[in-house]
């Protein structure tokens, strides 16, 4: 038993030593009395032949007579086929019997019995003797009436019994070692529920557990919560670091744009304009990086605990399209909008920017003066949101792929990207228990469909 | 159109400025909420572009008390989230708002977005041959026929507009329509000039293509 194996089992084992000290236990207890039940059981038979024996000695004409009464031979042999010896005696003289089998033994007083166990043949025999005295001829005389007995009945008795109480001690054992498993197993249920509910919860639940516990897992559970803390308080600080690095690098990026785009009116060459307006565009890139790892930063965070709240796909639609409209204008595209009320349940902040995220994503990689295309509908008990476009599609690359972090497709050209958006509509969805879908828009363009369950 | 920007970073207020002004817009900067009362005080606005955060408080606290007294539209710019911010400045009343750092062509399509919405701002209007052309809500009219232009026309005739009789190359067309992160070729500044050019017809007005320089548009 190392200190890194299972409780249970180690509780288990220990049960089951207990159990099988008092199945030895127990069964040598029974086998004992029951030899001794057995012994004494022959012993009160032994003694009672004896005394019907010497009840039945009577005097007559001087001498001391015995008519052997064979009812006492005939109780002996209730107990068991064993072989019968028996001897009476007046002092050394043998009145009748097969032989000396009280040899060894004192006479008793009157009245009392004496039991023994000899040898005789080579065989352990009980006997019982009873002296009784005898007037004979006005005088009393002493007899001593010893009956015995071999013992193999007695000893079968108690090996029947022996065995009978093995078996029982062997259940009795099989049946607690049964019991100890369980007994260890359930005790320690509660341990397994709390594992099971930590096990259960997502990345970034760290709400602290609430479970009822024992006594006994009191400061387990006392240290698993103010990890959990610890474990909440670095997160929020990251976040906290992520909205701060965000400002941080967005203000002088701004003003880094501002200036490009004022030195780019100012230089003559073809050379220095291309220049500048790289540098525009890696501030474009950087920037637009930097805002969708802070959603999806605020999504992963907000994503864990998402509220029952009733959100209309339809309005959801209406403000993420007119977010986008001033930048789809630039470039000429038209904004289909067709909705009908559809009810989910969820997050509103969460939802438009699955939506935005989606639709900049369309607006950004169509051609100028095409048209975008947001409807909104209900189908099966699932409410959906499809944006299609024509665009330069999906190409040939398998869907999943652009849904991973910082994936992008094969044929987005020069388009600023930083593959985030679909990720980011993809993990809210998800946390809405819905899904997401990636279709070719009939050959140009690509269609996003985002199912989700009505309320 | 005359802009008040409220910003702390006195070299992003600068940039922003200077760029700004390139279009030919009169700026006046504010560094704390304090100074942006001031401006208000002393002059109107066509618009405000508020940031959020900013030394004397936050610039959505000061948008919820000013709603009340100005109709001034405003669009705040914000470094932040765009999930949290946005809702808060929205319902505290900003009209739009503009994730930093921000291209200005966008910017300029949402203030114009914004104007059109209100439809209160003073209006700035020029003739075009027979047109009249509001540059801040970007409408061409003949008489009460409103001409349909499409954004990138719209934007092009702006151009012309703003540098009144001056030959405006293809190059500097490209700077100044188009947003960076497309591909545009100068074959594109061919076919916008030549649709504007093809709804000027009805205003009388014509864009004279110099051979060898550029553009240049007559009748305004």
């Amino acid at each position: 038993m190392t200190p890194n194996s299972s409780i249970s089992r180690r509780l288990t084992f220990l049960l089951a030593c207990v159990a099988a000290v008092l199945s030895v236990l127990s069964w040598y207890m029974v086998t004992e009395f029951a030899r001794q039940a057995a012994e004494r059981t022959q012993d009160n038979i032994l003694e009672a032949a004896a005394t019907i024996i010497a009840e039945a000695l009577r005097s007559e004409d001087g001498e001391v007579r015995l008519e052997l009464p064979y009812s006492a031979f005939s109780m002996l042999g209730a107990i068991s086929e064993d072989r019968v010896f028996y001897h009476v005696a007046t002092g050394t003289e043998t009145l009748t019997g097969n032989a000396p089998i009280n040899a060894n033994l004192t006479a008793p007083t009157t009245g009392q019995t004496a039991l023994d166990t000899i040898t005789y043949q080579a065989e352990p025999v009980r006997v019982a003797s009873v002296t009784r005295v005898i007037l004979n001829n006005q005088a009393p005389v002493p007899v001593t009436v010893s009956v015995g007995q071999t013992r193999n009945g007695v000893s079968l008795i108690a090996n029947d019994l022996s065995r009978t109480a093995g078996i029982f001690s062997i259940a009795f054992f099989v049946l607690a070692v049964g019991l100890s498993a369980i007994v260890a197993r359930t005790s320690l249920r509660q341990l397994k529920v709390i594992a099971e509910a930590v096990g259960r919860r997502g990345p970034s639940d760290l709400r602290p557990l609430r479970h009822p516990a024992p006594e006994e897992l009191a400061p387990l559970m006392v240290a698993l919560n103010s990890l959990i803390d610890r474990l909440a308080r670095s997160l929020r600080q990251s976040e906290d670091f992520i909205t701060e690095a965000a400002h941080r690098v967005r203000t002088p990026l701004a003003t880094v744009r501002a200036q490009a785009e004022v030195a780019l009116r100012r230089v003559e060459s073809a050379d220095e304009k291309q220049r500048m307006r790289q540098i525009i565009r890696a501030v474009d890139e950087s920037s637009r990086s930097a805002g969708q790892l802070l959603d999806h930063a605020t999504v992963a965070y907000r994503a864990e605990n998402v509220p029952d709240n009733r959100v209309d796909l339809a309005f959801v639609a209406k403000v993420a399209t007119d977010a986008l409209q001033p930048t789809a204008d630039m470039k000429d595209i038209d904004i289909g909008l067709r909705t009908e009320e559809t009810v989910v349940l969820g997050d509103r902040v969460l939802l438009e920017s699955a939506l935005r995220n989606v639709l900049d994503n369309a607006v950004k990689y169509s051609p100028p003066e095409t048209s975008v295309s947001v409807t909104v509908f209900k189908a099966d008990g699932f409410g959906q949101i499809t944006v299609s476009d024509h665009g330069p599609g999906l190409g040939t690359a398998p869907y999943d792929r652009y849904t991973n972090r910082f994936q992008r497709g094969e044929n987005v050209g020069g388009t600023v990207g930083s593959g985030l958006g679909l990720t980011i509509a993809k993990d809210v969805v998800v946390a809405h228990r819905g899904t997401i879908e990636l279709t070719d828009n009939e050959g140009s363009g690509t269609c996003v469909s985002l199912i989700l369950p009505l309320a | 159109m005359r802009y008040l920007l409220v910003e702390d970073n006195q070299e992003l207020a600068e940039a922003v400025v200077n760029r700004i002004e390139l279009d030919g817009h009169a700026v006046d900067h504010a560094a704390s909420l304090a100074q942006a009362s001031d401006c208000l005080a002393a002059a109107d606005y066509d618009l405000i572009l508020l940031d959020v955060m900013l030394p004397d408080g936050d610039g959505r606290d000061f948008l919820a008390t000013r709603r009340d007294v100005s109709e001034t539209p405003v669009i705040v710019l914000t470094a932040r989230s765009q999930i949290s911010d946005r809702v808060g400045a929205l319902d505290q009343g900003a009209d739009d708002y503009i994730t930093k750092p921000f291209d200005f062509a966008e910017l300029e399509a949402r203030c114009r977005a914004v104007l059109r919405r209100r439809g209160g701002a003073a209006k700035n209007e020029v003739k075009i041959g027979t047109a009249t052309f509001d540059l801040t809500n970007g409408t061409l009219r003949v008489g009460d026929d409103i001409i349909e232009l499409r954004n990138r026309e719209l934007r092009l005739l702006e151009v012309f507009v703003r540098n009144a009789g001056q030959i405006l190359s293809k190059t500097q067309l490209v700077d100044r329509m188009f947003s960076y992160d497309a591909e545009v070729t100068e074959n594109a500044i061919e076919v916008y000039v030549g649709r504007l050019r093809k709804k000027l017809t009805r205003a009388g007005a014509r864009i004279e293509t110099v051979r060898g320089l550029g553009y240049r548009l007559h009748g305004s």
